[in-house]
This record gives structure tokens, sequence and C-alpha cells, in this order.
């Protein structure tokens, strides 16, 4: 494989010794790490610390009706090292919240690690409605303000819930 | 009086003209220069705007039907053009710009996203510009060729020329709409060749039965 990235065994290592053994997969020479939300934060930290001073990307997967998924929603975020040229990947699982005050999944916000985490988490928010705690300017990115829904959710219809129709109609009598 | 060229039979109470004098009304003068001087607004999206740019160029020329004047403030336009698939968040800008365009004014809807759609029938995508704003002209095709935009184009121009007035009757009623030239040309070679064509000739049969 000429283009794989280096080893991140090292950084596995500092990883295991402050947060336990964690699970990790390997696939075409790359290393993911999936971590509880609850520790999400401290361990992306962690990560910066160890040179990772790169978030090339946050992303997010419904895995709604997934077969053998026991989640519903899983974050992905994409961590690069400019030094050493290592890749990382750290899945962090979340669910819909069980409680009636809490009306979205909710994780913290990477913003104060990364400032490239600012319109990524938007985004999240946006197409799959995951809040980010610590957010600075949680707002919509791509769809529309007065968008109501988050239509990247596997039970949103791919036609939409009508949202397009809202416009005004403009005809030759008031044109 | 002037009008009396030497050697020309007068006849009385009737007004005579010299040769080089034509008779029409306003109307027709004004539609004349409208369809003749089209300044298209090119709103274009996505791979139509790619076939609208061909056609504006050298091999297809649009000059030849005097549209080649592209403008990109709608104040200097009255031809929309909207070449590719317009999301819902873009629709406002399409309503607005189309008016901030001065009467008159006319709409081409090109390609099959800009007309219903197209592939992309989900939450983000408006379904058809005719939904939102006036359209005179739809041209199918994913994406249309430039000949299919010229053709809308020449059949716009008619539709100028016979149904625009200077107070802008034409728009009271859908009644008024001709039918397109290359419909009506389409029926009358389909004549002409059911003279000795007999497949042509069930067909224009069948035709006839249907309507």
């Amino acid at each position: 494989m000429p283009h794989e990235p280096p080893a991140v065994d090292d950084v596995l290592a500092t990883v295991t010794a402050r947060f336990g053994q964690l699970e990790t997969s390997v696939f075409r020479g790359q290393t993911s790490l999936v971590v509880p939300a609850a520790q999400s934060f401290e361990l992306l930290e962690h990560l910066k610390e160890q040179g990772f001073d790169l978030l090339v990307d946050v992303s997010c997967v419904d895995y709604l009706e997934y077969r053998g998924a026991k989640q519903r929603y899983g974050l992905v975020y994409l961590l690069t090292s400019t030094t050493t040229n290592q890749r990382l990947t750290v899945r962090v699982f979340v669910d819909d919240p069980v409680s009636a005050e809490e009306k979205w999944p909710t994780v913290r916000s990477v913003v104060p690690l990364w400032r490239a985490a600012d319109w990524l988490e938007r985004e999240v928010w946006d197409l799959f409605g995951i809040s980010f705690a610590g957010h600075p300017d949680l707002r919509r990115l791509v769809m529309p303000e007065e968008f109501t829904a988050h239509p990247l959710r596997k039970d949103y219809p791919l036609q939409g819930r009508g949202e397009r129709h809202n416009f005004p109609v403009i005809t030759r009598d008031h044109s | 009086m002037a009008l009396n060229m030497p050697g020309r039979q007068t006849v009385p109470g009737k007004i005579e003209l010299p040769e080089n004098v034509v008779v029409s009304r306003l109307d027709e003068l004004a539609n004349w220069c409208r369809k003749n001087s089209l300044w298209p607004m090119p709103f274009a999206t996505a791979c139509c705007g790619i076939e609208l740019m061909a056609t504006g160029a050298a091999k297809h020329d649009l000059a030849r039907f005097g549209a080649e004047v592209f403008r990109f403030s709608p104040r200097q336009c009255d031809l929309m053009i909207v070449a590719g698939r317009v999301v819902m968040k873009m629709l406002p800008v399409l309503q607005r710009i189309w008016q901030q365009m001065h009467e008159p004014k006319w709409c081409i809807s090109m390609g099959a996203c800009a007309s219903t759609g197209g592939v992309f029938d989900t939450y983000a995508v408006v379904q058809g510009i005719d939904r939102f704003i006036p359209v005179d002209m739809y041209v199918p095709g994913c994406p249309p060729r430039p000949e299919q935009l010229i053709q809308a184009i020449i059949d716009l121009q008619d539709k100028i020329q016979h149904e625009g007035t200077i107070t802008g009757r034409e728009f009271d009623t859908s009644q008024r709409q001709l039918r397109k030239r290359a419909l009506v040309e389409a029926d009358q070679l389909l004549v002409l060749d059911a003279a000795r064509n007999p497949v042509a000739q069930r067909e224009l049969s069948a035709a006839a039965h249907r309507t």
C-alpha cells in the first residue's frame, strides 16, 4: 500500500494509559477509535495534545434500523497530524434522548480545540439534529433558516414534508 | 397632393402611398422590435448553463436571432433563461431577480430540472419553477442541445409577435396563445408526406381520430 499513513501505535498507547482499553479497528491501514460520548471531549483534547493539530472533518451517520447497530447516531471525527502525517478516526455514538426535557442528542463541542469544527458542527446540527454543547453559534449551515427538520435523518421522507411550498407564487398579475 | 405620383392612377376615396412605405399597427412594430432584440438574463445553475453558453458561442451563434446580448443585471434584460435546477434556498433569489426585470419580460425554463425538478425529486429542490414564477417556454432535455434552446427562442419570438401588445393584454388569458410553429410545421410535413407514404397516412388518420 503506497499511501498508507504512518502507524498510530504510540498514540494509542497513551490513550489506553489514560482512558483504559477502547474499541479500535483498522481498515486499510487507517485506525479508528470508538469512545463513549461522556469522554469524547477529553479524548479529543488528549489527541490534540498528542499532535493531531488538524481536524479534517466532523460528520455523522444515522444507523436507524441498521443491522447490528446498538446506538442510532455515529459521529465521525477525522484527525490528522501535520507534523507526523498520522491519521486517526474517532467515532462517538449517541442516541436520541429518553427524557422529555432534552430534545436533541447532545455532544460536547470541540470548537475550543479546533476552530475548524465551527462550521462542521453546524452542518451536523443542521442535517442530523445533534446538538453540540458549548458551540459558540449553533445555527443552521446549509438549509434555510426557517427550515424546521433535520433532513439527513433516515426517518425524514426523501421528498420532504412540504417545506418547499411555503414560498410566494409570482404570477403575471403581480410581477 | 404630394402622395400622387406621376403616372399612377388615383382612385377617389383611397389613400395613395409611395412605394417604400409600409402600413402597420404600432403593436406590430413594437413586437417586431422586441422579438428581435431579446436580451437574456442567464440564470444558469447547472449543466444546462454550459449548453446555454454553447448557444451563445460562435458555432450556434445566438446573435443570428438577436438574442446574444447576455446581461448580468436583471434591469437590462427582458428574457430570463433558467438553466438548471433551482434549490429551495435559491428560489427567493430567482423570484427577486424576476421582479427586478422590467416589463415586458419573458421566461424560458430550460431543461428537465428547471421545468419539473428532473431527477432531483428531493426536499431541497424546487419541482418546476413554474410553481413560483410565470414561464413562457419549456425546453425538454437533460441538458437540451443548443438547437432546442434556439427553437424555444424562435417559438418565443412567434409568441411575442402574435400575442404581444403594448398594453400587455396578451397575458390576460391563455386562450390567446398560439400553437408552436414547430408543431404546426410538423403537421404540415405529415400532410405532405401522407400523399405518398402509407405509414404517415395511417398516423394522420389516427391523429384525426383522436381529436
